[in-house]
């Protein structure tokens, strides 16, 4: 009985080693955790990775480069099967990824692009910001229909690239809907703070906020906080003004819960996901992927079941 | 009854400059004035300006009192955020409204201590050792935080503090007049304020003449983090949410700023307290104006910048000079005549 028990337990032992042996080792290289949707990103990556049997290995480069180098270089000397980097700056990468080339390992870069010659790297997976920026304008558009509506904008922080493409994005999707016009636009450097002070100067410079049809913040915190300057100004956010941002970020969920805001639109922390898949289909049937995979810029609206979507985003870390 | 012309008679430039902001600002937008009560609470640009200025006079009653010492607190801003994310997780896990209060303030407390042991106890030099709770501190806020915006939209207690209203004044507006009042009672009621002047004139000479230095130190530092600790709270109550990342992100540099415009001098010795809180009203009508003007945004620093120059520029050692120079030169005339008047007679 001992015997077969223990032979059992060694065919098991031998099977897992069998199939670690087949399953991927990749490095993943993250910039940090500034925010709560860096947090998430990391998070899903690691489930991503868990539910393909991936053996992630985590670095965490706590807004460095130099971390991020070393922790590329100590990947490459582990041999990994694939490496991935959330890129802190666009410059200065081109040594490190010769090495990874010449070792031979795939990298992908996540959510940033970078300043380098694209054959150094396998792919990038980023969103696409001028995208986000008019699918937010096109709900406008499609929701206001034909009547005229003054739009204000609160702007990232200025100069950011986010800023200057979810503001051109915007602008493209509006543009030839002479009805939509933005008389106000002022930033609010991503802050809930900021983004409540102008909304305050909006509203008193918009005779008490009723020449005001809609608000587009370049975040949903921006959002959260303009809204709470819309309710001090007796105003009811999301019917009197309409409220759409970017971002989807757990509290622009519960504010579609309580009626406040009307939509946003998802910039995904899943960006591990499809570059796992691009990594499968290159490893296994050398299929060389496009140079740019875009995420997906998901529209959510209080239709779709926003105390069910904060519990899961909830969950994410965010 | 003289106490309060005489004060603000010694501040005539910061009052003029102020009343030509708030004039300017009444031209760019028409309606700055007008105050109307909106949810039983009084509601215009005006009040807008008294209310989001909260935090820089809090901060600079605190950052006047360090200067005076010849010292300076580059910490406040991240004290606020540690603050504010203590009072939203204490908030956040049961404890009431007092014991959250408390438990903020008294980290708060700390917080000052600890610059002041580094200065008054160590003798470390102040930029140097307030420098390390500013690098320190949101880290310290964010480990609290874990790395999120910790909300409590469910808590209106605490909200009220940042967003609530009590005799149709914002709460944040009733807290800094009465810690402003407390803080000029306290300081020129008593020789407080002239021993804090002694130590920035002289901290050697005061010492020596048998003012115990260190304590007054350790105090001056210890009321900042308190007062710095109370703008914190109101941060993060006004979003409902403690922000461990951006609250109060540059504030401590709005606060010196208020304190030189207010006619303080960096280098220590005299002070006043109601010059920094006119400071910190310039600044904040400047940014309330700005904000109205509708400027495209990458205008906003420039023209803070030049506006900041000019009032600077004109209280200025150097043009201070001039423009008694330019009176004395008037009078000197206005006397000449008259005594050529007196001769013709």
């Amino acid at each position: 009985m001992r015997t077969f028990k223990l032979l059992a337990a060694t065919a098991f032992a031998t099977a897992l080693t069998v199939s670690s042996a087949f399953a991927l080792t990749v490095g993943f290289s993250q910039i940090g955790s500034e925010s709560g949707w860096r947090a998430a990103e990391t998070s899903v990556t690691k489930m991503e990775a868990q539910k393909r049997g991936i053996d992630l290995k985590f670095a965490d480069a706590q807004q460095k480069q130099e971390n991020q180098i070393k922790a590329v270089r100590s990947f490459i000397a582990q041999g990994v099967d694939a490496i991935l980097i959330a890129p802190v700056v666009a410059t200065g990468w081109d040594a490190v990824l010769k090495e990874a080339k010449e070792a031979n390992i795939p990298v992908i870069l996540l959510d940033r692009q970078i300043d380098a010659p694209d054959d150094l790297y396998l792919t990038a997976v980023t969103s696409d910001q001028v995208h986000e920026g008019k699918v937010a304008g096109d709900w406008l558009v499609k929701t206001v229909g034909d009547k005229p509506c003054n739009i204000v904008e609160l702007q990232g922080t200025t100069g950011s690239s986010p800023a200057i493409n979810r503001k051109k994005g915007f602008e493209e999707a509006i543009a030839g809907h002479d009805n939509l016009k933005i008389i106000r636009s002022q930033t609010g450097d991503f802050t809930r703070t900021k983004g409540k002070e102008v909304a305050e100067s909006f509203l008193k410079a918009e005779n008490g906020g009723k020449n005001i049809c809609a608000l587009y913040a370049h975040n949903d915190d921006m959002a959260v906080g303009a809204i709470q300057a819309i309710k001090e100004a007796g105003l009811q956010p999301g019917k009197d003004i309409l409220v759409v941002s970017i971002d989807a970020v757990p509290d622009i969920f519960q504010a579609f819960v309580a009626g406040e805001a009307n939509a946003t639109v998802e910039l995904t922390p899943n960006m591990a996901g499809p570059a796992f898949d691009a990594l499968d289909a290159y490893l296994k049937d050398k299929k060389e992927p496009a140079k740019w995979i875009q995420t997906e810029s998901k529209l959510y609206t209080p239709a779709d079941d926003p105390q069910k979507v904060y519990d899961e985003k909830k969950g994410l870390g965010y | 009854m003289m106490a309060v012309p005489t004060i603000l008679r010694e501040r005539t430039p910061q009052l003029i400059v102020l009343a030509v902001i708030l004039a300017l600002n009444a031209i760019i937008s028409p309606g700055f004035f007008s105050i109307e009560i909106q949810n039983g609470r009084l509601y215009g640009s005006l009040i807008d300006v008294l209310n989001r200025g909260a935090p820089v006079t809090l901060l600079a009653i605190g950052m006047t009192l360090v200067i005076a010492t010849k010292g300076i607190d580059l910490s406040v801003g991240a004290v606020m955020a540690i603050v504010g994310a203590v009072a939203a997780s204490l908030i956040t896990s049961g404890y009431s409204l007092p014991a959250t209060l408390a438990g903020a303030l008294f980290v708060g407390l700390i917080c000052g201590l600890w610059n002041g042991a580094l200065v008054a106890l160590l003798d470390i030099q102040p930029i140097i050792a307030t420098l390390i709770l500013m690098v320190a501190g949101r880290g310290i806020a964010q480990l609290i935080t874990a790395g999120v915006i910790l909300t409590f939209n469910d808590k209106p207690e605490l909200i009220f503090v940042g967003s609530g209203s009590f005799l149709t004044l914002p709460m944040p507006v009733i807290i800094w007049i009465v810690i402003a009042i407390l803080a000029i009672l306290v300081v020129r009621r008593s020789a407080l304020g002239l021993l804090i002047e002694a130590i920035g004139v002289n901290r050697r000479a005061s010492t020596l003449s048998g003012v115990n230095s260190r304590v007054i130190l350790l105090a001056v530092y210890a009321v900042s983090g308190l007062c710095a600790a109370v703008a914190g709270v109101i941060a993060a109550a006004d979003i409902k949410g403690a922000d461990a990342n951006n609250a109060g992100l540059w504030l401590e540099m709005d606060a010196i700023l208020a304190v030189v415009i207010g006619g303080t001098s960096l280098l220590g010795g005299r002070f006043s307290l109601v010059g920094s809180l006119m400071g910190a009203m310039i600044i904040q009508s400047l940014n309330t104006g700005i904000l109205l003007a509708g400027f495209p945004p990458e205008f906003n620093l420039i023209i803070k910048a030049a506006i900041i120059l000019i009032i600077l520029v004109v209280q200025s050692p150097a043009s201070q000079t001039a423009m008694a120079n330019f009176r004395a030169s008037r009078h000197a005339v206005a006397v000449k005549t008259e005594s050529r008047e007196h001769a013709a007679r």
